[in-house]
């Protein structure tokens, strides 16, 4: 019988939370134990999940610091919107119409990732960050001025809702500042779960692969990578690719999670939202990243609840600073190992890798 | 003449990007982190003289004065509790920890002050008593500049030329540029590193005081998050023109600006932002540590 490896181990019990999660919640779901609030969260954290894991991706196991994450998501949520509603006489079932979406908002990101991370990936560090940056915020500032239309003879773009030329019966899908209206809502909470599972599935199988290792081999020292002959730009660029398509496939679910979406959802502040997810999970670390986006998506909504509604965010940025503080502090650290010390057989290991 | 005004125009918004982008820049040469809690600063630099000069009725010049005193103290503040206990930490850490700061300043003006937008009187009103615009009149009134704008270029021109003295003259300055060189050599040499970095972010809050009040005085809108696009845009600017030097932060900011109000004008006033994020990228592409920014190739 073949040994099981730490790595497929480590990826079978990240399955196995997944799974968990979705019984419990749907049990609770069928009991109606969930308020109409956390209902309505499900979809969106399962969006979440899948995109702090793809950043993880290139973050944590790439090891660049991409600062525009969401600009793929915003291209996942718009070309997945278009496609539901083009495709809406093609493919009349609801499921298969969001699987279809779901694809073209993942080939959307995909192709975004390869014309954004070419130029991207030449660059080095903070100038990696700031260009990601940019190309989040020209996505996010194009489709805002874009119109979108669909009639009987295919798809319009046009630059105003008149230059589409619609012809009779036909629809706009997207309408500039306005971003897309009337969308079905499609999007189902096992649809996120089967997205989580795919993304996991996708992700775990990529860092354990060959080409997996030569990604991290490039994190951890790109010369010395280099120079045992791994092709940096081919798996640069396959790291940062299959992140942005990820990245689509949760913005087309997204999307299509609310009957109106606008561009200006996606802007810096999502990215970093994301960055945090990741990085208060542990860089490189898959299940971290599953876990701290659940957690931290949740957190903020919960706080609503109670009657520190309007403190909520001032809290959430104090945990924030104070974790980071904790984790990377090194006096405050060897407290906190001090304290924790005695219920674990061995100090945390230290932080590998990842965008320094 | 339109084609004046949009330079003019431009160079002042571009002066403000570069005041607040000569602080980014002397913050990343020093402690090489991006401080993304810098606009908000600006933000709360803009409330205290919107305070000062609207709740108690202060002239202008205290109103100012009294948000720089408050943006320095601020930005000492965070740096001892926020930025100091991570200095040998990995640079994300300290990211994420400024993106924590950031989150906090604007909750935190947002319970303080209210999230609803405030009119922010300008420290020189845009008319005078008669009702004639506050603004010189060139050309028999064809080319008009407020003295807002005038005053955005001169302070940036100011600021400029004292931090160029100030770091090349003084003590102090060369005790800033050598430990953004070594930080260890700097020790060595008997430069208290704590405090220089202490300095480096006083001297930038209390510059992004000043480009709060000149901002809000040139576009009167105020609210929590009024700094942090003006703060992106700066960081921007200052990558532009190579992150981590001082010229490059006044030319990058200039130029920012002046893209920024052509984009405006002959383009279209919602791709704006596009092409000024464009043009970074382009410029980046070419010269990957931006306009001045010294280039230091990696050593095996």
């Amino acid at each position: 019988m073949k040994k099981i490896n730490k790595n497929s181990l480590n990826g079978f019990i990240n399955y196995g939370i997944v799974i968990a999660a979705f019984v419990v919640l749907q049990l609770l779901l069928n009991r109606g134990a969930l308020s109409n609030s956390l209902q309505s969260l499900l979809v969106p954290t399962c969006c979440y999940i899948v995109m702090a894991v793809s950043l993880n991706l290139t973050v944590g196991i790439l090891g660049e610091l991409s600062l525009g994450h969401a600009g793929f998501m915003s291209l996942g949520a718009f070309s997945g919107i278009t496609a539901a509603i083009a495709l809406q006489g093609l493919i009349p079932s609801p499921a298969l119409r969001l699987a279809a979406a779901l694809l073209v908002g993942g080939l959307v990101g995909a192709i975004g990732g390869v014309i954004i991370g070419v130029p991207v990936l030449r660059l080095r560090g903070d100038y990696l960050a700031i260009v990601t940056l940019a190309f989040g915020e020209i996505i996010k500032n194009v489709i805002m001025v874009l119109y979108i239309g669909v009639d009987e003879k295919g798809l319009h773009v046009a630059m105003s809702e008149a230059g589409l030329h619609l012809a009779e019966g036909g629809v706009t899908i997207v309408k500039g500042p306005m971003g897309a209206v009337n969308v079905p809502k499609l999007a189902s909470f096992t649809a996120g779960f089967l997205l989580i599972l795919v993304t996991l599935l996708v992700v775990q199988n990529l860092v354990s692969s060959r080409s997996g290792r030569a990604i991290m081999a490039l994190r951890d020292n790109r010369i010395a990578a280099e120079s045992v002959g791994i092709n940096v730009t081919k798996y640069k660029l396959m790291a940062f690719v299959t992140s942005a398509a990820l990245a689509g496939a949760a913005g087309a679910l997204f999307g299509l999670n609310y009957s109106s979406t606008v561009s200006s959802k996606f802007d810096f502040n999502t990215s970093i939202l994301v960055l945090v997810f990741v990085v208060l999970g542990g860089l490189g670390s898959i299940r971290g990243s599953v876990i701290a986006a659940a957690l931290l998506y949740v957190l903020p909504e919960l706080l609503r609840q109670f009657k520190l509604a309007e403190y909520r965010m001032l809290i959430y940025a104090i945990i924030l600073i104070l974790v980071m503080l904790c984790t990377n502090n090194p006096m405050l650290k060897q407290l906190m190992d001090n304290t924790i010390g005695k219920f674990k057989k061995q100090p945390a290991a230290a932080e590998k890798g990842g965008a320094q | 003449m339109s084609f004046l005004n949009n330079v003019i125009t431009g160079v002042s918004l571009g002066s403000i990007y570069a005041i607040i982008a000569l602080g980014y820049t002397m913050v990343y040469g020093i402690a090489k982190m991006l401080n993304f809690a810098h606009g908000d600063v600006i933000m709360v630099g803009a409330f205290m003289c919107f305070f000062a000069m609207g709740s108690f009725g202060l002239p202008p010049l205290v109103g100012v004065l009294l948000a720089v005193v408050v943006c320095t103290v601020l930005g000492m503040v965070i740096e001892r509790l926020a930025y100091k206990p991570l200095r040998q930490a990995p640079s994300l850490a300290v990211l994420i920890t400024a993106i924590g700061v950031s989150y906090l300043l604007q909750n935190g003006a947002q319970i303080l002050w209210g999230a609803a937008t405030k009119t922010f009187t300008p420290i020189i009103s845009p008319t005078n008593a008669a009702g004639e615009p506050n603004a010189l009149q060139l050309f028999g009134g064809q080319l008009s500049i407020s003295y807002v704008a005038l005053l955005s270029i001169v302070v940036c021109l100011v600021v400029m030329v004292s931090l160029t003295l100030f770091t090349g003259r003084t003590k102090l300055g060369k005790a800033m540029r050598a430990c953004s060189e070594d930080k260890g050599a700097a020790q060595l040499m008997g430069i208290n590193v704590d405090s220089t970095i202490s300095m480096t972010f006083a001297i930038g809050s209390a510059l992004a005081a000043v480009a709060g009040v000149l901002m809000c005085s040139a576009y009167p809108i105020l609210s929590p998050t009024t700094g942090s696009l003006p703060g992106i845009r700066a960081f921007t600017a200052a990558v532009f023109g190579g992150i981590g030097s001082i010229p490059g932060a006044f030319l990058g900011g200039i130029l920012l600006g002046i893209i920024e109000t052509f984009a405006k004008a002959y383009i279209s006033t919602d791709l704006s932002d596009a092409v000024v994020f464009a043009v970074l990228i382009i410029v980046l592409l070419v010269k990957p540590a931006g306009l001045l920014g010294k280039y230091v190739p990696e050593k095996v």
